[in-house]
């Protein structure tokens, strides 16, 4: 028989040994873990400049930026205006139209439907836009209006501004 | 060690040199040989072993097609289309693989219908149960990794909407998504990882498959009246008795699996799979896998992203607490003459589920859905568990060997289900 003492002592040499374990078994997981996060690589691709100049009012062109699709378009001022006419209180994911644009009529968007990651239609003249005519997403059915916000569908957010920069007039460096 | 420890004797002197030192002939001999199944079971009872073998005909014909595949998303594409036109009987190898996914879900959910509908989820089986929802889990996973390598446009798009469902999850799901593919977007690092699980995964089921049949070995094998074995007069060996059903199940087995590998190799695939990856460009709608479009279906009949997922993801998750569900004591639905059609309905909602998951969701279809799903989940927390407490069973017979007397007696009876003593008296008197 242990005596009260001697089974303190156990206890405490077992708890810490024990834990002991779990930290070191943690700090071993850690790095392969950690490995499975993109690569430095991964992480330094770069930027993109695009030419736009060619671009005419009401058209719209799909760039690849970090293996995604980035639309680029030139919006009507019928456009414009039916993004602006919303109120933001009344949306999902509320968000004024002139804090998505630079300038009015360039709407610069990441072509991933923000519900299951699809490639939303409306960059063609033949697309479905949906029923706010923006981009309508195929896969489950998401609306979005002419500033690629979501109005409609499973979808939870506005669709990505990425960052970028007007260089002059006719370029745009995205990221 | 216990020298003194009861040694089994066999007449081969090198059998009986392995067995001293590893006991693994006595094994296989009480597990496999003497091993006592109920005498009516059923071809019902055949798909836990044509399951097995399927997964053996996956690894094998897997281990095959990884010799001659590149995991890269520059050549992934042309590699699976090399062993289609190149490599020899590369073409065989790769349509074995392809329908034998499909075949192996077909099976396991023959099994899973089996014992849902015979009860065999029930007390002592809760643990075998529980191993066999496990082992259906991973069978998705590894589909779905698998469906990933041929690098077409329904494998890039199938990956992009299934990694972003963890994107619904609160505050880490971007975090977790990015941490899954090693990139932002479904790109390399992903296809390198799914390929890696997707070699090791089917290893890890084998292994539950292996914990699965030997917990189903300890109470021995449920059988369609849902009673226990009482006495020897109720069971039949597995050797030869089984093991030659068995092989009769899989040589029907085999005779359908070679007619759709050899006459409609492409019946179950996507055409758009034969188009090489394009990240810029969504196919018209993505379909998944028919053996997972049920729950493809209840992901979309939800309009709210993170309650979509949930429910999907719940859907699968219930089957490891039917057993404390269903609070019936009586086995097989046979003797449930309630539940027993709330079961039919059940795999019947299960297929509409499904069919409606590979069309597109709006409309009537979203309808249907809906109801699907409300089906779903109503069977089993309301339904399973009320039923089970209103419902009067029909008396179970007595023993197995009871059920055989009584089906002669009816046979000789001209069909009818009970004969009066007399009757049977007169009858033997002619």
């Amino acid at each position: 028989m242990a005596k009260e003492t001697d089974q303190k002592k156990r206890d405490f040499l077992q708890l810490s040994t024990v834990t002991l374990g779990a930290v070191g078994t943690a700090a071993f997981i850690w790095p392969f873990i950690k490995s499975m996060n993109p690569a430095e690589d991964t992480l330094a691709a770069g930027s993109t400049e695009v030419d736009i100049s060619d671009i005419e009012e009401g058209q719209s062109i799909t760039i690849k930026w970090r293996g995604k699709p980035v639309f680029i378009k030139k919006r009507t001022p019928e456009e414009i205006d039916a993004a602006k006419k919303v109120q933001a209180s009344d949306l999902k994911d509320p968000q004024d139209d002139a804090d998505r644009v630079q300038k009015d009529e360039w709407l610069i968007l990441v072509g991933v439907c923000t519900h299951l990651g699809c490639v939303p239609l409306g960059q063609k003249v033949s697309d479905m836009k949906g029923e706010y005519d923006g981009w309508y997403c195929p896969c489950h059915g998401s609306h979005y209006d002419t500033s690629g916000r979501i109005r409609k569908g499973p979808a939870p957010k506005n669709l990505d501004v990425p960052p970028y920069t007007f260089l002059n007039d006719t370029t745009i460096k995205i990221g | 060690m216990d020298q003194n420890r009861k040694v089994h004797q066999f007449k081969n002197p090198v059998l009986n040199w392995i067995e001293f030192r590893l006991p693994i002939i006595s094994y296989f001999k009480k597990e496999y040989g003497d091993y006592p199944m109920p005498k009516n079971c059923n071809y019902f009872w055949s798909f836990g072993a044509l399951a097995t073998i399927t997964l053996i005909t996956m690894i094998v014909s897997g281990i095959f097609l990884a010799m001659n595949y590149t995991p890269h998303t520059d050549m992934a594409f042309d590699s699976v289309e090399r062993i289609m036109r190149d490599v020899n009987y590369g073409w065989l190898m790769r349509y074995i693989h392809s329908n034998g996914a499909a075949f192996f879900f077909i099976i396991v959910y023959i099994h899973i219908v089996r014992a849902m509908y015979f009860g065999s989820y029930k007390y002592p089986r809760e643990l075998n149960w529980i191993l066999g929802v496990f082992i259906f889990l991973l069978m998705m996973a590894t589909s779905f990794l698998g469906y990933t390598l041929p690098w077409g446009q329904m494998s890039y798009w199938g990956a992009t909407v299934i990694t972003n469902l963890f994107s619904a999850i609160p505050i880490i799901g971007e975090g977790l998504k990015t941490w899954l593919l090693g990139d932002y977007n479904v790109g390399n690092a992903t296809l390198n990882r799914f390929f890696a699980l997707h070699y090791v995964l089917p290893f890890v089921i084998f292994g539950v498959v292996g914990l699965h049949v030997a917990a189903v070995h300890v109470h021995g094998s449920n059988n369609p009246d849902g009673i226990d074995i009482k006495s020897k007069n109720d069971s039949v060996k597995f050797f030869p008795y089984m093991l030659i059903k068995d092989t009769i199940a899989v040589c029907v087995f085999g005779v359908a699996i070679s007619a759709v590998i050899f006459f409609g190799p492409n019946l179950m695939a996507e055409v758009d799979n034969y188009i090489p990856a394009d990240p810029l460009v969504t196919p018209a709608h993505i379909v998944p896998n028919w053996y997972l479009a049920p729950f493809y279906a209840i992901l979309r009949a939800v309009p709210d992203k993170l309650g979509g997922v949930l429910l999907m993801f719940g859907a699968i998750a219930i089957l490891f607490v039917l057993p404390w569900l269903d609070r019936s004591k009586v086995r097989s639905c046979n003797y449930r003459p309630i539940y027993k059609w709330f079961m039919m309905a059940f795999f019947v909602n299960f297929f509409v589920l499904g069919y409606v998951g590979m069309l597109p969701a709006e409309g009537l279809y979203l309808l249907i859905a809906r109801v699907g799903l409300l089906y779903y989940f109503g069977f089993f927390f309301i339904i399973t568990p009320f039923v089970g407490w209103i419902e009067k069973p029909n008396k179970l017979p007595l023993s197995i060997s009871d059920v055989y007397s009584k089906n002669i007696e009816a046979s000789l009876g001209g069909g009818q289900k009970e004969i009066p003593s007399t009757a049977m008296e007169k009858d033997s008197n002619l």
